[in-house]
């Protein structure tokens, strides 16, 4: 019941935003829905395994084989728990900032947030096409209002983007149901459709171009720093923080178990395209002035090295990935909160033009050095959690053994792919470490100027906000065990699912 | 049949009421009231109330097929009036009779709906043509009305004429006009028997406007008044197709294998010149013009794949692009500027009327919650069930995210851009509320499909 709860609070929610008259009125009330729907998940949490609380099934079209199906699973939990977190501090962050016709603003809001636990809580296969699309759509209605001044074509370009993976994904879909015996969309009869190594290895590719469209890896990210700085920025939150997860979801419950051949002819492909999307997107952070472009950029760097660790396939690197998926969330929401304050202050995002805002406003800085420091994955924060597993699974991985051929073409023998990935996944970590450091030290240190002399420090609601994720930041830093027993049995269903030794023996 | 009669009798009386009735909102009145008179005829017929019994001797054949699609399309007219008949008064002073000659279109799409025999559907395809051709030019006064119903006219005669050669042929090979012993199962076809295959399919190609037999249909549907544009391209265009997919389903049915790849190509080529030429359209009514053709593409996909799904998915889509177009319309002939631009800033000055035009723009570009996605989902299911041409699947799913880029612009024009957005005339209340019901219907279909097509087998 709590699954649809979930769906139905923040849909409703969005509907109800619309039609309030007053700006004010609408965005107490949105507020209010997203803690309502964040105190029932965390009871929902709480409630003992096995019961049939977080899951809901329901006949929708009986002709087509398709059920109103939700569950949340073990990394469907952290999802919609992310979700459900996300939502209050991003509104409570963003509370000064005014929108014009703010009740659709945050009906668009709300109605996002419905989709996006669609999306994550889904058990049919057209049901969560469905909510992939749906999650979509008052996006593009919120980067293309409220945006900044080339909104139009930047948001434009990213909903093409993302609209040709769906419709890939949706001829993917259609060819895998009619492989299912049952002719069915559940997500069991896809686990068990009978699909030959030549089937899958295509099929790999019309799902995976769709999630990496929305993850974004190297190619297929273009459209995410025009969006991501273009956007409104408690929308850039949801992107960022929420919905690229959508992104590394759907590989690890759609792509892993139902197509484990496809995953295995694959991997290293992939692997490779990661890599290269790391080390690319560090380099361009590098050079990047923009602090929301920068964040952009390590963003697909981050992404980059999740999606490298998926691909590693073994039970360590998704466990990393699971927990990457919730701390990411966290930290770059609050590296968005960071710098809409600094934008809200100063009118200005341009590192350049910023300087010795240390002096001025110490709780900030110190709050910022905080975050920045869990975006290195430093020790005690927890990035290092994530970040640590990650990088074991990648260095033992077994996916990568044995004779390859790359897209088809080049032919590579390496017995030490793990190794080489994980040194170049290292670099891509060292060199988040210059340009975050850097933009720290551009931005809070030095001397004044101008612009930066008459700054304040922030307000206390705004300092509580940032305590509260400086809090979570670091607790997960020094106790991950809850976080990692939420993942742990899921992740190795999935990989007892994906996993082709075991498949050949049956 | 009750309909068939019906229909033919309101036309007569609309004509009549022409000199009878003073006032156009009588008119208006009558026709309204024949409508609805067709309709609950067509659907006392389907459950076996039939007000008249002349036997057709094997001429026609009233099945489910047929009464279905006829509600479907005396549906879409009932609402095409309510949202329409008002804005008919401007294209010239023969009120009346542009009634009379939809009645009789009308009477056309049962015939092409119901026929067992070539000769009906030659007769069904005639009846709707002829009259078309009268509507297309009914702006006397404008040149683009009357060139685009010359062109009509004489493109129109030509397919006839090779429709008509293609029948001859076929009964020159099997002896019969009757389409259910045309060709027999398990039989070699004669090469007459192709020949007469090959010209009707062009001939029907031609009707749907599809490619490369389109080149009449962005001129006809720009030139002609929007009010009759918007008919043309909806309740017209699917009757054409179910004509399409009853002949070819049930007369050539054995002879799948030899003519599926034709259709594939034309398929093909519909899709990608219908949705490439749209993009590069800045009048919005040429613009739906290209569009209906790349919405033809995707609904000869239901004739390749010729099965159960591609049926009952055709229905779905015909009833869901046409409820989108006509809504479409409905909103666009109130505006004064038909390009883009014209909707500028529409959303601040009619946020209602901008919501629901997004909802059937929405539907058109096959996104979920509306009709659109689910009539798009059932093609693409029929195609990937029939097997084999996976290329033309993904061709067809490419040219559906191409089309997303015209449709989107016209939001993005009413919702992000700034502008006045002048109308031309005021918009009434009952207009809005029947645009609301309209974009009501297109969700719920969009949401359980069942709601329509539960009716095509209960």
């Amino acid at each position: 019941m709590i699954a649809v709860l979930m769906i139905l609070i923040p849909l409703l929610g969005g509907i109800i935003s619309f039609f309030l008259k007053k700006g004010n009125t609408a965005r107490s009330f949105s507020l209010l829905s997203a803690v309502v729907t964040m105190v029932i998940m965390l009871y929902g949490m709480l409630a003992p395994k096995g019961t049939t609380l977080l899951s809901f099934s329901a006949d929708w079209l009986p002709m087509l084989g398709t059920r109103f199906s939700l569950e949340a699973d073990g990394i469907a939990r952290v999802l919609t728990l992310l979700t459900a977190i996300a939502y209050p501090l991003i509104l409570v962050s963003t509370w000064q900032h005014t929108y014009k016709n703010a009740n659709r603003f945050f009906g668009f809001m709300l109605l996002t947030q419905a989709g996006l636990m669609g999306v994550f809580l889904a058990t049919d296969a057209l049901l969560f096409y469905f909510f992939w699309e749906l999650a979509l759509i008052p996006v593009y209605f919120l980067c293309s209002i409220w945006g900044g001044e080339r909104r139009i074509p930047v948001t434009f370009k990213f909903f093409i983007y993302t609209f040709i993976g769906s419709l890939l994904m949706l001829v993917g879909i259609i060819y895998v149901y009619s492989k299912t015996a049952d002719h069915s969309f559940a997500l069991d009869s896809f686990y068990h459709a009978t699909l030959t190594g030549g089937e899958q290895s295509w099929l790999f590719w019309m799902f995976f171009v769709a999630f990496a469209i929305k993850m974004p890896i190297f190619p297929f990210h273009s459209w995410q720093p025009d969006t991501y700085e273009q956007s409104p920025t408690a929308t850039t939150m949801v992107l960022s923080g929420l919905m690229v997860k959508m992104g590394i979801f759907a590989v690890i419950r759609w792509l892993l178990p139902l197509l484990p051949v496809g995953v295995n002819n694959w991997a290293v492909s992939v692997s490779f395209l990661s890599v290269i999307g790391i080390i690319y997107a560090s380099l361009i952070a590098l050079k990047q002035d923009d602090m929301k472009r920068l964040i952009a950029y390590s963003s697909i760097a981050h992404i980059g090295l999740m999606s490298l660790a998926l691909f590693a396939n073994n039970n360590v690197g998704m466990q990393g990935v699971v927990i990457q998926m919730f701390n990411h969330g966290i930290n770059i929401i609050a590296l968005w909160i960071v710098v809409e304050m600094i934008e809200q202050q100063f009118g200005t995002r341009k590192m350049s033009e910023l300087g010795g805002i240390a002096q001025k406003a110490p709780a900030l800085a110190l709050l910022f050095v905080i975050v920045a420091l869990a975006n290195i994955a430093l020790p005690l924060t927890n990035g290092f959690v994530g970040e640590f597993l990650m990088f074991n699974g990648i260095f033992t991985s077994t996916a990568y053994d044995g004779n390859y051929t790359l897209f088809g073409t080049w032919h590579l023998n390496a017995a030490n792919l793990g190794i080489i990935f994980t040194i170049l996944a290292g670099i891509g970590i060292i060199l988040s470490a210059v340009y975050t450091l850097r933009a720290i030290q551009k931005v809070l240190y030095g001397e004044t100027n101008n612009l930066t002399a008459g700054g304040r420090d922030i307000k206390v609601n705004e300092k509580w906000v940032l305590a509260v994720i400086v809090a979570v930041i670091i607790i997960i830093g020094i106790y991950p065990q809850p976080l990692l027993d939420v993942s742990h049995g899921a992740v190795t269903e999935v990989l007892q699912k994906a996993d082709i030794g075991n498949l050949i023996k049956k | 049949m009750n309909a068939l009669l019906i229909s033919a009798v309101m036309g007569v009386l609309m004509m009549f009421s022409s000199f009878m009735l003073k006032s156009k909102s009588a008119v208006r009145n009558v026709a309204l009231a024949g409508m609805f008179l067709i309709l609950v005829a067509n659907i006392l017929d389907t459950y076996g109330w039939h007000l008249f019994n002349i036997p057709t001797e094997g001429m026609m054949h009233f099945d489910r097929f047929s009464l279905f699609f006829n509600s479907i399309a005396f549906a879409c007219t009932f609402i095409f009036f309510l949202l329409s008949a008002r804005d008919m008064e401007k294209v010239g002073i023969n009120y009346a009779e542009y009634f009379s000659l939809i009645f009789f279109i009308l009477c056309g799409i049962v015939l092409v709906a119901s026929f067992q025999s070539l000769l009906i559907l030659f007769l069904g395809i005639e009846i709707i043509s002829i009259p078309l051709y009268i509507l297309t030019g009914s702006d006397k006064r404008n040149l683009k009305s009357n060139e685009a119903s010359l062109k009509y006219f004489l493109l129109g005669s030509f397919s006839t004429g090779i429709m008509l050669m293609g029948i001859t042929l076929l009964y020159g090979h099997a002896g019969s006009f009757d389409i259910t012993v045309l060709i027999k199962a398990g039989e070699k076809p004669s090469s007459l028997a192709i020949a007469g295959l090959l010209m009707l399919l062009f001939a029907m190609a031609f009707k749907v406007s599809a490619a490369p037999f389109h080149f009449w249909t962005p001129d006809v549907y720009d030139g002609a008044p929007t009010v009759f544009t918007s008919f043309m391209a909806t309740i017209v265009k699917a009757a054409a197709f179910i004509g399409f997919m009853r002949l070819f389903s049930t007369a050539f049915y054995s002879l799948h294998d030899q003519w599926q790849m034709v259709i594939a190509i034309i398929t093909a080529l519909t899709l990608l010149i219908g949705n490439i030429t749209a993009v590069f359209q800045q009048s919005i009514k040429r613009m739906l013009a290209y569009s209906s053709i790349s919405q033809a593409g995707f609904m000869m996909l239901a004739l390749f794949a010729l099965n159960g799904t591609a049926t009952e998915g055709l229905f779905l889509y015909v009833a869901a692009y046409s409820l989108a177009t006509i809504g479409v319309f409905a909103v666009l002939i109130k505006m004064k500027d038909y390009t883009f631009e014209g909707f500028n800033g529409f959303a601040r000055h009619h946020p209602f009327l901008a919501a629901v035009n997004t909802v059937f723009l929405l539907s058109l570009a096959g996104i979920p919650l509306t009709a659109g996605f689910l009539a798009k989902f059932y093609m693409l299911k029929a195609a990937v069930e029939a097997g084999g041409f996976l290329w033309l699947v993904i061709f067809a799913v490419l040219m559906a995210a191409v089309s997303v880029y015209y449709y989107f612009r016209v939001i993005q024009a009413m919702y992000f851009k700034e502008g006045d957005a002048p109308v031309s005339m005021e918009v009434s209340r009952p207009f809005q509320w029947v645009l609301g019901v309209l974009a009501f219907l297109i969700i719920l279909l969009g949401v359980f499909p069942n709601a329509l097509l539960y009716w095509f087998y209960f």
